[in-house]
């Protein structure tokens, strides 16, 4: 179960804890003006990457807070935990084949 | 040679030793193995209880139902599981080395049939030759009808013990807890690991299978700390430990799986070894202890493995560590004659042992082409006869062993020289090597590295941080470098914790032996080709034998993991603790590969077997998952409802009078809400309160209608939807104030769309200035609707409740029965409703007084069933009985409350190419063309009905009742392209070929004009 | 040449002590080219080689495993077979696939131990009923037997079941798969490959793909741990990895790959004779020929490589059990693993050409696959062959994802598999 460092409880259980998938995509601001297609991977295209990927959390069982992780879907490893709207921190996005 | 005896007859223990062991011998207890009633001592375990009264057939295996007896003392135990106490307290495969002894434990052997001694299922031994690994691939094909019938006798074969058929009335529990340092293993090593953490100031949890602290130390009878018994150093290491308030030492507790980042789960058997009228009032059976700790040392030892010779799997065939624990710890010998057959030094630890207590040892069998090492040199001095470069290669006995032959073997260990010498023994003991207890490191996804020397795996990089292993777990085998390993961890686990360890006063004393030199053979050779006449066997639980892993090769299972399938090797109760590297060398020697290109079996948890009760704890019944009742309940019990579940909310579903079934009760509280006036408990409905200059922004943008203009005091229906364009959820909101407002939502979806709004607020519109707060449980919320709905509340209420005053679709803050309230004149009956809104710890006595102020107009409480059928009456639909996350709003023929002037969440996924698509399933209205015929709910719609499968079907029913006001059925449907088809005639085809012919019409029965609502 | 397995065989073999079993596939070395590469060793992959030999012909095909034959979710599975599904496509694709599982045994000569106990699935509220109801309705006028079964009937078909008022989840009815039930998960893979390999199929394992060879939107061949190899067309089966694979490809697919746990217990005596599920108390429940329970688990929510499930998983899942068997309590968990499901939006598999010519991708299987493996390889297979989808697999093709024509099996299958 991870451990995941809430930025505004500290370190939570797992189970505390929902999850958004990837981070950092914005929402289209003319809908109407995409593709089908286009409008289709805004809509289903989440980022799966086996290696580091960014993603969102929210702390469904405490504050309620949104905020982003940057983990390794291999080994869990959390390498980073960052706030709503900040850049993601600058670290290697390993991948694993 | 124990003989079987007499029923009832007491045993006097002649295998105990007169004196030693860690046993209280001025107690006995009293224990029935069957039908026979044996003593035994506090601190024994049913196997050393067993051995000390000469008993050694146990059990029967899996699949050929040969004798077997106690192999181990310990969690590897693969042969002596045993079914203890009786229904509804049993519990099946129980290893006899692990359960403690009290008095009056009662255990049957298991799998046979009638009896222990005689087991009709023994034929299958017969039969063996017949029965190779995978057996059952090839066969039971033809007729192809007929396998389900060989399928039951295969089943009735397999199974171990019987499940309970009687619900369990034990309890459990489960607790979190959190540490600096989780030991596992209390030996040597992470005694001496818990000693240098714990002083050094961490929090320390030690976890240890066992009843008893020390580890492999009780086994031993002539290992020195400092000079002086090592269990007293290991006493004193327990009272240090005990006396601290940062240290829990948890004994009877398995740490049995790895989790992600330092979380452990941790099963303790609390009351088990207790007998039943001692087990402590309130204390749980079990406890799973889930704990998140900062460092985790594992010194969870090493486990030795069995040499793998002809017919190795006789009851008085013993690991070699196994009868020098019976020996030393619980003053068990294990036979009167004893021959060892040994690869390493350490067997003869167990032939000196053996020989002191005066076993009469008739051979060391050694395959090593000369006995070296310093025990090897002390049994020549102590005058042991010695077959050095030998091997054992058969051996004789019924239900124990008797005689073995042992023949030198050739230089390469592949084959012997003539058929050998035989020698009489009733007890064989069995030392191919140690394999280190790498569980936990692997299941925490540690790599390993293969030492050759010592033939095993060691545990290489831990994946996760703050994980060590130590002692004979990592490889460090003798007594000195066990505790030197421990505090070093120790000494390091506090440095990452921040603390320091000083450096311990003196150095602790002890020998530093190893079980080198080793001469591993993973298969003993026989004067036979393997498969040829006896068995070799690997896994002696699921029966597998060193000519099936063979087999398995052959056959081009080459995988590891094929093998193991396919034979079941390792796949026991005991998962292949005892058998599995012997396993991986025959196959590593048949492929002729390194043993570490074979590749190892994933290790998963958990260790040893845990309860399903432990993983339950008190989410039992009525626990399993929290009920929500409103405030309002107690009057519903009072009043007869009976209730449904929606979600966790019970809700009431309809109030039976005598005599009266579901139909008639609904038709009676429908028509007296149309009629005079019903009153409903909807606390359930989710509500929200959006507060914030943007809230009617919000608004804007989650629900399809547009909000701005909406003026404080009024109420607005919305209709809110994912980002791919479908129905998520409706409900009614009004304006409390310029900035506020009160959202509802349906029973179910409460809390999705709190979830859903903040998701889009936090991640996507930070810059809108809106908090969003649950309400839900803050008030009760009860509706009164039907045309006396304003009468009785004008009785009660301070407001003008004239139309003019308070318009449908309005609300106001009022008080009703004294209470503040607020008060929506909203209705999803289609009559004129109110839906009051008090303080939640209110909603008793305002229900109440509302109640009692209705009678003289025949008030009537409705449940939910009779609100779903006054709804269906007017065509509203309920998100999730005519949604179901594929049903859009022009799915819904709600065209009118979707804006097209702004953007909202869902919109544009509605412009899709299948969106438009006209033959896509709508709302539309069904009514039988016989009206006393209701349809079924989710009964299937067809055009034309055929008798070939499949029928092209066109849609469903959604909603179906018998309405009391159109006095006839009616139904709501999603039908393709249903709205070109009003007038026309759809079927609706039964269980049994009848088929009801219905016309689709406007999904709108009762009031057309929604004159009743405004009324 | 490959032996017939039967009794016969079986005792003639008996009296050379099995010396002289055959190998049930070869081990070739890879050729320089093949017409169809068919990427992944799984239960899907195989029966996809083995339709491609058998029904279209095409024999000069090799699978190519990175591991070991069945080890991904073929080998991890809860085994549970049924067609029940409440959409058209769905029921039409599965049903295909339990028509195909009832001659599966004799078809490959090697039996994959299918068994038709049946399959029940609980209602435990009005809610659950009125969906069953649906999916039963469906399902018959579909030519998918299912029958409902009120609380007395699910006692009757299951004994164990605990019917007890006041528990937190009344069993308040079922539907009843008559012909679903459970089959040996290894044996398929293997029962396949035997099959495949003996129609000329190259079965080669411990063979990564690293890489694809695309010129002009064409597919070229594959790069692998054991060199390049051409192909005509490459069919990839790699669930757990889709979207590595996709990605190599140079396109993203819709799914999400999560972790699934399941887990048996030691193994009893004959207890349960069925297949039970609940969606609401989430879990199910079968008892294997060994004698083990074997348990089915939800998902892990999150992203996950690791093969591994987390505890709260199982201690949701053994409540559960508990809550529908408290005779179960006692029982002990004897293990308990994870695999990897690739799971699509709208909880359906993809079956689909791509935007690669000769690039087919079968995936997105979540947590149903097993119970397809035949209906999903014949499907498969005809698409490959046929550069056209198979009629049944046709709706479940990508561009259903701009369309918006999704085939949305949360409601009624996405909990219990």
């Amino acid at each position: 179960m991870l451990l995941i460092d809430c930025p505004h409880c500290g370190p939570r259980a797992e189970l505390e804890f929902s999850y958004g998938h990837e981070a950092h995509i914005e929402r289209p601001k003319a809908p109407e003006a995409l593709s089908d297609a286009e409008w289709a991977d805004y809509l289903f295209l989440r980022d799966n990457t086996k290696g580091v990927i960014l993603e969102r959390w929210v702390h469904s069982h405490g504050c309620r807070r949104w905020f982003n992780v940057a983990r390794d879907t291999v080994t869990y490893e959390i390498l980073a935990v960052y706030p709503m709207g900040a850049e993601p921190p600058a670290l290697e996005r390993k991948t694993y084949v | 040679m124990a003989q079987s005896a007499p029923a009832a007859a007491r045993s006097s223990q002649p295998f105990r030793l007169s004196e030693g062991g860690r046993i209280d011998r001025s107690r006995s207890l009293t224990f029935r193995f069957d039908d026979r009633e044996l003593t035994g001592h506090p601190g024994d375990t049913l196997a050393s209880a067993l051995l000390a009264n000469g008993v050694h057939l146990v059990g029967r295996s899996f699949k050929y139902h040969r004798p077997r007896g106690i192999v181990t003392a310990g969690a590897e135990e693969p042969n002596a599981l045993v079914q203890v106490g009786r229904d509804p307290r049993t519990e099946p495969n129980v290893r006899a080395t692990q359960l403690e002894l009290f008095d009056g434990l009662g255990v049957s052997s298991q799998n046979r049939w009638p009896s222990l001694e005689f087991d009709v299922g023994g034929v299958n031994n017969l039969l063996s030759r017949f029965l190779p690994a995978g057996f059952y691939y090839k066969t039971f094909m033809w007729p192809a009808a007929a396998w389900e019938t060989y399928e039951k006798a295969i089943r009735q074969a397999a199974g171990l013990g019987l499940a309970p058929s009687k619900p369990d009335p034990d309890h459990y529990d489960k607790t979190f807890a959190h540490c600096d340092l989780l030991v596992v293993g209390a030996g040597p090593a992470g005694l001496s690991a818990a000693l240098t953490a714990a002083r050094a100031g961490a929090r320390v949890v030690v976890a240890e299978q066992d009843f008893l602290l020390g580890g492999d130390l009780l086994s031993d009878r002539t290992a020195k700390i400092d000079g002086r018994p090592a269990l007293e150093w290991v006493a004193e290491a327990e009272a240090e430990l005990r006396a601290s308030d940062r240290v829990r030492i948890l004994t009877r507790t398995i740490c049995f799986a790895a989790y992600d980042h330092n979380f452990f789960a941790l099963h303790e058997r609390v009351t088990d070894h207790l007998a039943p009228a001692d087990r402590p009032e309130g204390l749980p059976r079990h406890r799973l202890w889930k704990l998140r700790t900062k460092q985790a040392i594992f010194a969870t030892g090493a486990i030795e493995r069995p040499l793998v010779f002809r017919d190795n799997d006789r009851p008085g065939i013993l690991l070699a560590s196994a009868a020098r624990s019976y020996l030393n710890r619980w003053g068990v010998r294990a036979g009167s004659e004893a021959v060892v057959f040994t690869g390493n030094d350490s067997g003869y630890a167990t032939a000196l042992d053996l020989k002191a207590v005066g076993v009469r040892v008739n051979a060391v069998v050694d395959l090593r082409a000369a006995a070296e090492g310093p025990l090897s040199e002390a049994a020549k001095a102590a005058g042991l006869r010695i077959l050095a470069g030998h091997a054992v290669t058969g051996t004789e006995g019924d239900k124990r062993i008797a005689r073995l032959r042992a023949a030198p073997l050739d230089a390469d260990g592949k084959g012997v020289r003539g058929s050998g010498q035989e020698i009489a023994c009733d007890l064989l003991v069995s030392s191919a090597g140690w394999s280190p207890t790498v569980h936990l490191h692997c299941q925490a996804k540690g790599s390993l590295a293969w030492d050759e020397a010592h033939a095993c795996y060691l545990p290489d990089r831990s994946m996760q941080k703050g994980q060590a292993v130590i002692g004979s777990a990592a490889g460090a085998f003798g007594l000195a470098s066990c505790l030197a390993g421990g505090e070093a961890a120790g000494r390091e686990a506090a440095g990452a914790l921040g603390l320091e360890a000083k450096a311990s006063r003196k150095k602790t004393q002890a020998e530093d032996r190893d079980f080198l030199p080793m001469r591993q053979l993973y298969c003993v050779p026989s004067d036979k080709p393997l498969g040829q006449g006896g068995k070799h066997f690997v896994d002696q639980q699921n029966d597998v034998t060193a000519a099936d892993l063979l087999l398995a090769l052959r056959e081009g299972y080459r995988s590891i993991e094929h093998v193991k399938r396919y034979t079941t090797t390792g796949m026991g109760t005991d998962q292949g603790k005892l058998g599995n590297l012997n396993a991986i060398g025959i196959v590593a020697e048949r492929l002729g590969l390194p043993l570490p290109e074979v590749g190892v079996t994933t290790y998963r948890a958990p260790y040893t077997p845990v309860s399903f009760g432990a993983f339950a704890g008190r989410d039992v019944d009525a626990l399993l998952d929290p009920v929500r009742t409103t405030p309002i309940h107690s009057w519903h019990e009072r009043n007869g409802a009976l209730f449904e579940d929606v979600g966790q909310w019970r809700r009431a579903w309809y109030y039976p009078k005598a005599g009266e079934d579901l139909h008639r009760a609904v038709a009676r509280e429908v028509a007296a809400t149309r009629e005079t006036v019903g009153i409903m408990d909807a606390t359930t409905l989710g509500k929200i309160e959006i507060v914030g200059p943007d809230a009617a922004e919000l608004l804007n943008r989650v629900y399809t209608n547009a909000w701005s203009k909406l003026e404080v005091g009024r109420c607005r229906y919305g209709l809110m939807l994912k980002e791919d364009g479908m129905v998520m959820d409706d409900g009614v909101t009004s304006r409390l104030a310029e900035d506020r407002f009160l959202m509802t939502t349906t029973t179910g979806n409460a809390a999705p769309v709190l979830a859903h709004l903040e998701e889009w607020l936090q991640t996507e519109w930070p810059d809108l200035e809106v908090f969003l707060t649950s309400v839900t449980e803050q008030f009760a919320t009860m509706t009164l609707s039907g045309p006396n709905a304003r009468k009785l509340l004008a009785e009660l209420c301070d407001l003008d409740l004239s139309t003019e005053a308070f318009p449908h679709m309005s609300w106001q803050e009022g008080s009703v029965a004294g209470v503040p309230a607020r008060i929506f004149r909203i209705s999803f009956t289609g009559e004129l409703s109110y839906e009051i809104n008090v303080p939640a710890g209110h909603g008793l006595s305002v229900w109440q007084a509302l109640y009692r102020h209705g009678e003289k107009y025949g008030i009537t409480p409705y449940g939910t069933e009779a609100m779903h059928v006054l709804r269906a009456e007017k065509g509203f639909i309920i998100v999730g009985q005519e949604t179901d996350g594929s049903v859009t709003p022009l799915d819904l023929g709600m065209d009118w409350i979707v804006s097209k002037k702004k953007d909202f969440i869902g919109r544009r996924s509605l412009s899709r190419s299948d969106m438009a698509d006209s033959g896509r399933k709508q709302l539309v209205g069904l009514l039988t063309q016989d009206p006393k015929v209701v349809l079924p709910e989710g009964g299937a719609l067809v055009e034309a009905m055929r008798d070939a499968t499949p029928v092209p079907m066109i849609g469903h029913v959604t909603s179906s009742y018998w309405s009391p006001n159109c006095e006839r059925s009616i139904a709501l449907a999603l039908v393709k392209g249903g709205r070109a088809r009003l007038g026309k005639t759809v079927l609706c085809p039964l269980e049994g070929g009848k088929t009801v012919p219905c016309t689709v019409v406007e999904p709108l029965f009762f009031d057309k004009e929604g004159d009743r609502l405004r009324a | 040449m490959q032996a017939r397995y039967s009794f016969f065989s079986l005792a003639r073999n008996a009296l050379g002590y099995h010396e002289n079993w055959p190998e049930a596939w070869r081990s070739p070395e890879p050729k320089a080219s093949y017409d169809v590469v068919v990427v992944g060793g799984g239960g899907h992959g195989l029966a996809t080689a083995y339709y491609l030999a058998k029904e279209h012909g095409i024999t000069n095909v090799a699978v190519i495993e990175r591991g070991w034959l069945g080890g991904g979710n073929t080998g991890r599975n809860t085994t549970i077979v049924r067609s029940n599904y409440l959409w058209d496509e769905s029921a039409a694709l599965y049903e295909h696939a339990l028509k195909l599982w009832e001659g599966l045994s004799q078809d490959l000569n090697y039996n994959v131990m299918f068994s038709q106990r049946g399959v029940m699935n609980l209602a435990h509220n009005q809610h659950d009923l009125r969906e069953l109801q649906r999916r039963i309705h469906s399902n018959r006028l579909n030519g998918v037997d299912s029958e409902f079964l009120d609380a007395r009937g699910v006692k009757e078909f299951c004994p164990i079941i605990d019917l007890r008022q006041g528990g937190r989840y009344p069993v308040l009815g079922a539907s009843l798969q008559r012909r679903g039930g459970t089959a040996r998960h290894d044996a398929v893979a293997w029962g396949y490959a035997r099959g495949a390999d003996a129609r000329g199929v190259d079965i080669i394992q411990n063979c990564p793909v690293t890489g694809f060879r695309i010129s002009n939107g064409r597919i070229q061949g594959v790069e692998t741990g054991r060199g390049y190899i051409e192909a005509k067309k490459v069919a990839v089966v790699t669930a757990g990895h889709s979207s590595v694979m996709a990605g190599l490809a140079g396109f993203r697919l819709p799914v999400h790959s999560l972790p699934l746990q399941a887990l048996v217990s030691e193994p009893v005596k004959p207890v349960i004779d069925c297949v039970v599920m609940s969606n609401a108390v989430h879990a199910y429940v079968s008892q294997s020929d060994k004698g083990e329970l074997v348990i089915g688990a939800g998902v892990d929510k999150y992203v996950g490589y690791g093969q591994r499930g987390s505890l709260p998983v199982t201690e949701e899942t053994l409540a559960a059990i508990c809550e529908l068997f408290p005779i179960f309590r006692r029982m002990r968990m004897l293990r308990q693993w994870g695999g990897i499901v690739d799971t699509c939006p709208d909880a359906s598999p993809i079956i689909s050409k791509t935007p690669v010519q000769g690039l087919y991708f079968n995936c997105g299987w979540g947590t149903g696959g097993f119970k397809a493996t035949p209906g999903s390889g014949w499907v498969f297979a005809h698409t490959v062959a046929n550069d056209n989808p198979h009629p049944l697999a046709a709706p479940f093709a990508l561009d259903r994802f701009t369309s918006g024509y999704l085939i949305d099996e949360h409601g009624a299958a996405a909990v219990a598999h």
